[in-house]
């Protein structure tokens, strides 16, 4: 076996040296009767080739989004991922490493994350953020966790047009832990009214930035709404790219952002891995969850980093630990870190501007059937017959459309509403097919 | 400044180049990247239009390759050399997984486009879905978790949903029996779902006494325990299945901690031992890359009485008409936007299909044949506390009694291990044995690699004997000991302009 280096003729003399007639003796602590003296019902060994000819069977049974016009989004993005990303996040010395607990080692895990954290601030308008989380939905319940924390409350005021999935995630928590998670229905063309739900049990509000449906507004006056009463808004982003374009959620007074950073650096995959995004404020700093990467000197004084406040974390504090999360999403956030510094500040702003002109210029194309007044890359349209009919009709011609809103709110009585996502990979002949298809 | 580096006119030795921050390297006008300005158009931003600068530094492409492959230059990873780190797991990881994960049918595609164009993505969770079933012989996978510690949760939910299933009966169901060896993760999940946690302490066989385990399940209110097998003192759990019964007859469910499966797949199944829900990390057996500090992947496997309440989104259906199920009434809940770590399934299936089920018994096999072979060849020169217990299984536990008097410990002996090219092993855990070294080899270690390992930590603990600086280790890796003090107590934590 290919990746097994222990020979016949090194098992025999390392067998003699511990002691052992077998390998099977050694696990002579295992109850007898659960101990299998055959493999397991499931295919033997295969080569390399083989195990390439029937994975690549599998993936040629799905729809890759390259090959043909592609519109899906609602918190996962198709965007162009440079050759030289995904070459420096395959060197060894990043793939085949681990956590940095021994920073002499690691620096170059350290440091990465030490420029991530720096971008996710600056990205987001915020004053701190850690070294990543699973997924953005997961980050939002952390979010939620930590208001709690913060405020030494237990309600949480959601928005209607938070992504459900994010919802439905925290409110699992929300079950276990005993908090309460308000959401409202659904509001696709905007106006809720979140400020007059706020009172003196909340810990936080959750809104979304730009919103399921495409809607970008401004949040600074649910902000001092907010803090008036106490409570912290939570933004919650799930296109990163809309930051490169749209004032960010800190000149707004949010008090934690908690977004899906797949966008930049990494592929859809399915919808995982990806990339949870979490920053907030320095008063908060030692109520955050994950793991944080800080600068200091080594015993020559020479600048390096580690990771550091981990007296919050399980492994130092066990049962009394802010959260129970031991890993971060590593090799997801050198991605978009390696992105991001390819980009700059001119590639992320032409980057973001084409996706939004691509945006306009569908939105222009589909008329008045466009219900979203204001947004970035992704609005919602309004289709009379149905839009996971007209979804499953696409599909048949070559089209991935988008996402149809009854996928994610079934029997909401939103049948009728799509949304749609337009990125720098939608070209105009895209566009032009998209448009058409839909008349 | 000081250091070994004064003999060079930069400063930098040979392929230790130092390399400042990407923010240090600003240089307006470049670009990675060539995006064309967009047309200029109707802004439909509802006049939120970011105003100023992003704060992002400009860099052209050869800049940020040369950048990150110097950084790359300062870690080690397991393509370096052995990285022995105990209940870590860092073995080979082939790049054929690397490939397979990156084919377009399964990167280039989006968690919400019909299903019907996703049969193959669907087909090959069933597939990951099914070789997990078989290996542990437990009938419900829930693939949803993101990470061990997330599998932990959606594990110790479901036990939550089945209890409250109960009803009134299982009201004051609250307490979590969890051994002192274990991960700090196991009572951080516990507490987070509001269970009470009850140490249990090891007995001098590194392991949980039944009789001690059968008097506290006795006294009521159990919810479950958590046990992982083999332990974190690197042994297995011989009367587990009195352990199993005990908590049954409490009322409480089994919760393993998945975290060492590696030492027993192929061999043993979980299954057969009364456990109702284990987590499997993926990066663990099925050698999914660790990258760093994750993406992991924490797959649930259950007991027939757990796995109704499974998360949700589930698959269902048949092969060809494979189906999401977004919501199920029994179902706990859901734990992340989508379906799961779907470019770790990929991976950990074609590291499963490539050595298949005879060579995932040479897995385990080898993993602790390794143990064993270096437990014996280092137990007299470091005192390995549970060596007379019986076989180590796929991880040795020494710790740092046989230092004493010499004024070196634990962590001198770590850091001298980098200097020797090594990374070192997992110290000071688990916590119940005092200045603990858990080595674990994996089965992917050449004999040479194990003899020269044993033939090093020979010499250091002679070193350390006599007297030998350790103390101020390591010298010859990019940095010297870190301030982790200064760093926790004046937190820096982003770079700022101007400083």
């Amino acid at each position: 076996m290919r990746y097994l280096p222990i020979t016949g003729a090194d098992r025999g003399e390392m067998l003699r040296a511990v002691g052992a007639s077998s390998v099977e003796a050694l696990f002579s602590d295992v109850p007898e009767d659960a101990l299998l003296a055959e493999p397991v019902d499931l295919p033997l060994h295969a080569g390399e080739f083989e195990v390439e000819r029937r994975l690549s069977r599998l993936a040629a049974r799905n729809r890759a989004a390259g090959a043909g016009p592609f519109f899906c989004g609602a918190g996962s993005y198709r965007h162009h991922i440079p050759a030289s990303v995904d070459y420096l996040i395959q060197r060894g010395e990043f793939l085949t490493s681990y956590t940095p607990y021994q920073p002499e080692i690691a620096q170059g895990t350290l440091q990465y994350l030490f420029e991530f954290q720096t971008q996710v601030c600056l990205l987001t308008g915020m004053e701190v953020a850690n070294a990543s989380m699973y997924d953005g939905a997961t980050a939002a319940a952390e979010a939620v966790m930590m208001a709690n924390r913060v405020t030494r409350r237990s309600k949480a005021v959601v928005s209607g047009n938070l992504h459900p999935h994010y919802r439905d995630t925290a409110a699992t928590l929300a079950r276990f832990q005993g908090f309460a998670l308000e959401a409202g229905p659904p509001a696709p063309a905007g106006g809720e009214d979140l400020a007059s739900r706020i009172d003196a049990d909340t810990s936080c509000v959750v809104v979304q930035y730009p919103d399921l449906f495409g809607n970008v507004r401004d949040f600074s006056e649910l902000a001092e709404a907010a803090h008036a009463k106490g409570a912290l808004l939570v933004v919650v982003v799930t296109e990163v790219v809309a930051l490169g374009a749209l004032k960010p959620p800190g000149e707004m007074g949010a008090d934690i952002v908690a977004a899906e950073g797949q966008s930049i650096g990494n592929a859809m995959s399915f919808g995982g891995p990806h990339l949870g995004l979490f920053a907030a404020r320095t008063r908060h700093m030692r109520q955050m969850p994950g793991r944080l990467c800080g600068e200091t000197v080594d015993a020559e004084g020479r600048r390096g980093y580690v990771l550091t406040l981990a007296t919050r974390e399980q492994h130092i504090r066990r049962e009394r630990a802010t959260s129970n999360i031991c890993t971060n999403s590593g090799l997801c956030a050198l991605a978009f870190t390696i992105h991001l510094t390819l980009l700059g500040e001119t590639g992320l702003k032409r980057l973001a501007a084409l996706n939004h002109a691509g945006a306009v210029s569908l939105a222009d194309r589909l008329g008045e059937r466009v219900v979203t007044p204001a947004f970035f890359n992704e609005f919602t349209v309004r289709l009379d017959g149905g839009a996971a009919e007209a979804v499953e009709r696409l599909a048949g011609e070559g089209i991935l459309a988008g996402v149809p809103v009854s996928r994610l709110h079934p029997g909401a009585g939103l049948d009728d509403l799509l949304l749609v996502a337009v990125t720098e990979t939608a070209d105009a002949e895209d566009l032009d097919a998209l448009a058409e298809a839909l008349k | 400044m000081t250091g070994n580096s004064h003999d060079t006119v930069s400063g930098d030795l040979g392929l230790s180049i130092e390399e400042p921050l990407i923010f240090e390297q600003d240089s307006p006008g470049a670009v990675g990247v060539d995006w064309p300005e967009a047309d200029a158009g109707a802004d439909r931003l509802g006049g939120l239009a970011r105003s100023g600068p992003v704060g992002l530094p400009s860099l052209a492409e050869p800049t940020v390759v040369r950048h990150y492959t110097r950084l790359s230059q300062k870690n080690y990873g397991i393509d370096t050399g052995l990285f022995p780190l105990g209940s870590c797991t860092m073995k080979h990881n082939p790049r054929l997984n690397e490939r397979m994960a990156r084919l377009p049918g399964f990167a280039d595609i989006h968690p919400l486009q019909p299903e019907s164009t996703v049969q193959g993505a669907l087909a090959l969770c069933r597939e990951v879905q099914r070789w997990l079933s078989v290996l542990t012989g437990m009938p419900g996978v829930a693939l949803t978790p993101g990470a061990g510690a997330h599998g932990e949760l959606c594990g110790m939910m479901a036990i939550r949903a089945a209890l409250d299933a109960g009803g009134a009966a299982n009201a004051d169901r609250r307490r979590v029996l969890v051994p002192d060896s274990a991960h700090g993760t196991n009572p951080a999940t516990a507490a987070a779902l509001g269970f009470e946690v009850v140490s249990i302490p090891e007995d001098e066989r590194g392991r949980v006494d039944p009789g001690r385990f059968e008097a506290l399940a006795g006294e009521g209110g159990v919810a479950a325990v958590m046990l992982t097998n083999p332990n974190t003192c690197g042994v297995f759990e011989n009367d587990i299945r009195r352990i199993a019964d005990a908590v049954h007859a409490a009322g409480g469910y089994f919760y393993c901690d998945g975290a060492n499966f590696n030492a027993i797949v192929g061999r043993v199944r979980p299954g057969d031992l009364g456990v109702d829900a284990m987590h499997i990390n993926l990066h663990k057996t099925f050698s999914t890359p660790h990258g760093g500090g994750g993406p992991g992947s924490g797959p649930v496997v259950f007991s027939d009485a757990l796995a109704p309440y499974a998360p949700v989104p589930r698959i269902v259906g048949e092969d060809g008409a494979l189906r999401l199920e977004e919501a199920n009434g029994e179902a706990f809940g859901r734990m992340k936007a989508f379906h799961g770590q779907m470019g770790m399934f990929v991976r950990a299936l074609a590291y499963m299909m490539s050595h298949g089920a005879d060579g995932l018994r040479q897995v385990s096999g080898d993993a602790v044949l390794n143990a064993n072979y270096l437990l014996r060849r280092l137990e007299d020169v470091y005192s390995a506390p549970f060596a007379h217990a019986g076989p180590a299984m796929h991880e040795a536990l020494f710790d740092d009694r046989a230092l004493r008097d010499t004024g070196v410990s634990t962590l001198d002996i770590a850091k001298a291990m980098i200097d020797e090219g090594l990374h070192p092993m997992t110290v000071y855990f688990p916590l119940v044995v005092h200045g603990a070294m858990l080595v674990e080899p994996t089965e992917t270690e050449t004999r040479a690699s194990l003899d020269r390992f044993i033939a090093i930590m020979r010499g250091l603990a002679e070193r350390a004997k006599n007297g030998a600086p350790l103390t101020e280790a390591p010298f010859h890796a990019p940095r010297r000991r870190l301030d982790e003090t200064q760093a926790a107590r004046k937190p820096v934590l982003r770079w700022q302009a101007g400083e």
